[in-house]
């Protein structure tokens, strides 16, 4: 009899305590402890505080409230698919893990459930062939689009003519850090420069000897693909052997404040690739600090507001939103379903006036995507380190990469996984 | 001397210089397992989480601030002031001191009398928990260490980058494609540092009274007991002296990296060092550091040379972590309680 009535009070209670409304469903899959946290959290705080900001400035989207599900990955593979499958049962609309690693795990985990996956920036490159990658989405760059920007600013700085020239290649010792090898490989030959590859095994420490062959070999240009503590020991070996900063390169996972902090103004100078705009000379964040921060309902405690990593974590989450209002326009509802929202994503259009409207105007490229191309035209820019101001500045357009060489590189890569998963191409004719 | 052979000396004395830099971290292991017979998995967290310590003493950071905040709606993130890196590295030796006590008073009055493999599986918890305790307690963004101390001719921190004076004394002796030997001289300091450590350490163990009822403890636990000799107070203090060589570990690591959760992990190239320099011998640690670092920076060197790849057919990079680990299993091989170690009779 006890019994009964206590079932009776927890069956009233879940009933009170969560009347069904609609919402759209953001899981983020963070990672605000382990080796990685202090690029993991900016990311995530820029992500949950877009929304926060959509929801307490527009009511949502299209009238739908937001809702952000925070998983704790902590950069394990394992413990981001476990985050996917505990939380694709609440409505999630798309999925942005942050991480290779899980990236590769969940794409044919996504592609099964029918729900969109948008890897901005890292992830399996060739998953911008949406002809079979129907559900993955890597816009507005990938990594082997990351190698040719940095190779087009040698360029750039050489007048052009770059045969004869040495470029070292320091990358992690992981898929992550490979990836530009094939592309640098390629645009090598096309252009007669020498590549050097030097890999630096996780965490990357200690990267002493790697150093020393820069320092007795003398490349004229270092290009970095790292992440984490790798990063800040690189700037430091590379000012250490007084190796020119403004002769040294990283991938956007290689250029936040965090990659510059520990060689102080030593860092002075150095590049890293971006996709996105610096700063937080964009109305946008006039928004951000009016709705959210001066409100307490940041996710941190506002400090990052504008870093490069903060500022990453906004612009994933407002390309995601600005999906959602494509997807809703294009089905009649705002109610969207994952389905729907892989549409969103598939017609997605960036410009200058959809950006203006919502205050992201000058912060990332222009691009389309369509249904054979995921990853957009691939426009990068270069961004420098002042270490006197303390702050990163855009020294280059968003240019084009050179997609002659990138899109075979896509084509046979995609090919292959689709027949290894037997995935008859031909979705898009 | 050819500039090939010219820059293979090279490798091995910055091999040398790296080895240091392992043997501060191989000598907090030494110092606990010694008088303990634990292996301390926690020493690279506890490294971690002194530098990290330091650093929030001396920025004037409020300690648990994130958490403060969440649950009053406050907004307090610092004190206000900024402490002499001096008086931070006196407060933080304090605070490692308190560590140590409450490590002896919760964790390792309770295990008194297990299995070896308990205490160690006790120090992996201890890890764990010292990682969520140094994040909630301090934050997870990277910090950058000011070591400027005027008064001891430090005016501007820790010394970094290559010497000139080395580079310019050397760059003679090979041809033109020899640029002098790169030293870096913050290793140069950690060289130094460490060498003052492992005399103090030994001088201490030597001749003091505590030294003795150290080592005392570390030959026969009952035995120490029997004459008087307490355990808990000798394990608190080598707690203590392990806080401090961690602290001193983590600032010399936290000034190349900036101080982050990756310091805990450093502990994976002190691990090979205590294998081959034994976990008994303060010195053993210092000459397996260096028997590691110069093995591996001079293996990368060759294996990874063009006229290896010429007269091989093939180079190799990225050596070092697996390398440090195959030195060190050969060693084993041969002497299992490691170049320095107690030597290890069973009687029957």
């Amino acid at each position: 009899m006890k019994l009964t009535k206590l079932a009776a009070y927890a069956v009233a209670g879940a009933m009170l305590a969560s009347p069904v409304m609609a919402e759209l469903v953001f899981p983020s899959l963070s990672y605000r402890t382990g080796p990685y946290a202090a690029n993991g959290t900016p990311v995530a705080d820029g992500f949950a505080d877009y929304f926060t900001l959509l929801n307490e400035r527009d009511g949502g989207i299209g009238g739908e409230m937001t809702r952000v599900i925070e998983c704790e990955t902590g950069y394990s593979t394992e413990k981001g698919v476990e985050c996917y499958e505990s939380t694709k049962g609440e409505g999630a609309l798309v999925y942005m893990p942050l991480s290779t690693g899980i990236t590769y795990q969940l794409i044919p985990k996504v592609t099964a459930d029918d729900i969109p996956l948008l890897t901005t920036g890292y992830g399996r490159t060739s998953a911008a062939n949406g002809d079979i990658f129907s559900h993955i989405f890597n816009f507005p760059a990938n990594y082997w689009n990351g190698a040719s920007a940095a190779i087009n600013y040698i360029l750039s700085q050489e007048g052009g003519d770059i045969s004869g020239k040495t470029v070292a290649l320091v990358y992690h010792n992981s898929a992550y850090g490979k990836e530009p090898i094939r592309t640098l490989e390629a645009l090598a030959e096309n252009h007669g420069f020498n590549l050097t590859l030097l890999p630096v095994d996780h965490p990357g420490q200690e990267q002493k000897s790697q150093w020393l062959q820069i320092r007795r070999e003398r490349p004229d240009y270092v290009i970095m693909y790292g992440w984490g503590v790798m990063n800040q020991v690189a700037i430091q070996e590379a000012a250490n052997i007084r190796f020119p900063m403004d002769h040294f390169i990283g991938i956007w996972w290689s250029g936040s404040e965090n990659d510059v902090a520990a060689a102080g103004m030593a860092a002075d100078g150095y590049l890293a690739l971006t996709f996105h705009n610096v700063g937080t000379d964009f109305p946008v964040f006039d928004d951000i600090q009016q709705y959210v921060v001066d409100a307490g309902l940041a996710a941190g405690d506002g400090s990052n507001v504008g870093t490069v990593l903060y500022n990453r974590g906004m612009y994933g989450a407002m390309l995601a939103a600005e999906a959602v209002k494509v997807a809703q326009a294009m089905h009649g509802v705002a109610d969207i379903t994952p389905a729907m929202m892989r549409d969103g994503l598939e017609n997605l259009v960036i410009n200058d006036e959809n950006m203006a409207a919502i205050g992201f105007e000058g912060f990332g490229p222009n691009f389309e995507v369509s249904c054979a191309n995921h990853g957009g035209p691939g426009l990068v820019a270069v961004q420098q380190w002042n270490a006197g101001d303390q702050k990163w500045e855009l020294v280059s357009d968003f240019a084009e990469t050179d997609m002659s060489v990138i899109q075979p590189l896509i084509d046979e890569d995609s090919a292959a996984y689709a027949a290894e998963n037997g995935i008859e191409p031909g979705r898009c004719n | 001397m050819s500039d090939t052979v010219l820059y293979g000396i090279e490798a091995a004395l910055n091999g040398l210089m790296t080895g240091v830099m392992y043997s501060l971290v191989a000598l907090g292991f030494v110092l606990i397992f010694k008088a303990s017979g634990v292996f301390n998995y926690a020493q690279g967290v506890m490294a971690l989480f002194s530098a990290l310590t330091l650093v929030g003493i001396q920025e004037g950071q409020v300690p648990f601030a994130h958490l403060i905040n969440a649950i009053f709606g406050t907004n307090v993130q610092n004190f206000g002031w900024e402490v002499p890196a001096l008086l931070a590295i006196i407060l933080t030796i304090g605070v490692m001191i308190l560590f140590a006590w409450l490590v002896e008073r919760f964790l390792l009055k309770h295990l008194i009398n297990q299995e070896p493999v308990i205490l160690f599986m006790a120090t992996i918890g201890l890890a764990y928990f010292m990682e969520g305790f140094g994040d909630l307690m301090w934050g997870s963004d990277i910090k950058t260490i000011d070591m400027s101390m005027p008064m001891l001719g430090l005016p501007e921190g820790l010394p970094q980058g290559g010497s000139f004076m080395i580079e310019d004394a050397t760059a003679s002796w090979g041809g033109d494609g020899f640029y002098g030997f790169f030293i870096d001289r913050l290793d140069i300091t950690a060289a130094i540092i460490a060498i003052i450590l492992v005399i103090t350490l030994t001088v201490f163990s030597q001749y003091s009274k505590t030294g003795r009822a150290l080592r005392a403890v570390a030959d026969d636990h009952q035995a120490a007991l029997s004459v008087g000799i307490s355990l808990r107070t000798i394990w608190v203090i080598v707690w203590s002296l392990a806080g401090v060589v961690a602290l001193v570990a983590g600032v010399m690591w936290g000034a190349k990296s900036g101080v982050q959760f990756s310091l805990s992990l450093i502990t994976l190239k002190a691990l090979p060092v205590l294998m081959l320099g034994g976990f008994t011998s303060i010195p053993g640690a210092i000459i397996g550091g260096v028997i590691i670092g110069v093995g591996e920076k001079v293996f990368e060197y060759i294996v990874s040379a063009s006229w290896f790849g010429d007269a091989m057919g093939f180079t190799m990079n990225a050596t070092e972590n697996w390398f440090a680990y195959v030195l060190a299993l050969i060693f084993l091989v041969f002497r299992p309680q490691g170049l320095f170690g107690d030597k290890i009779i069973e009687r029957v």
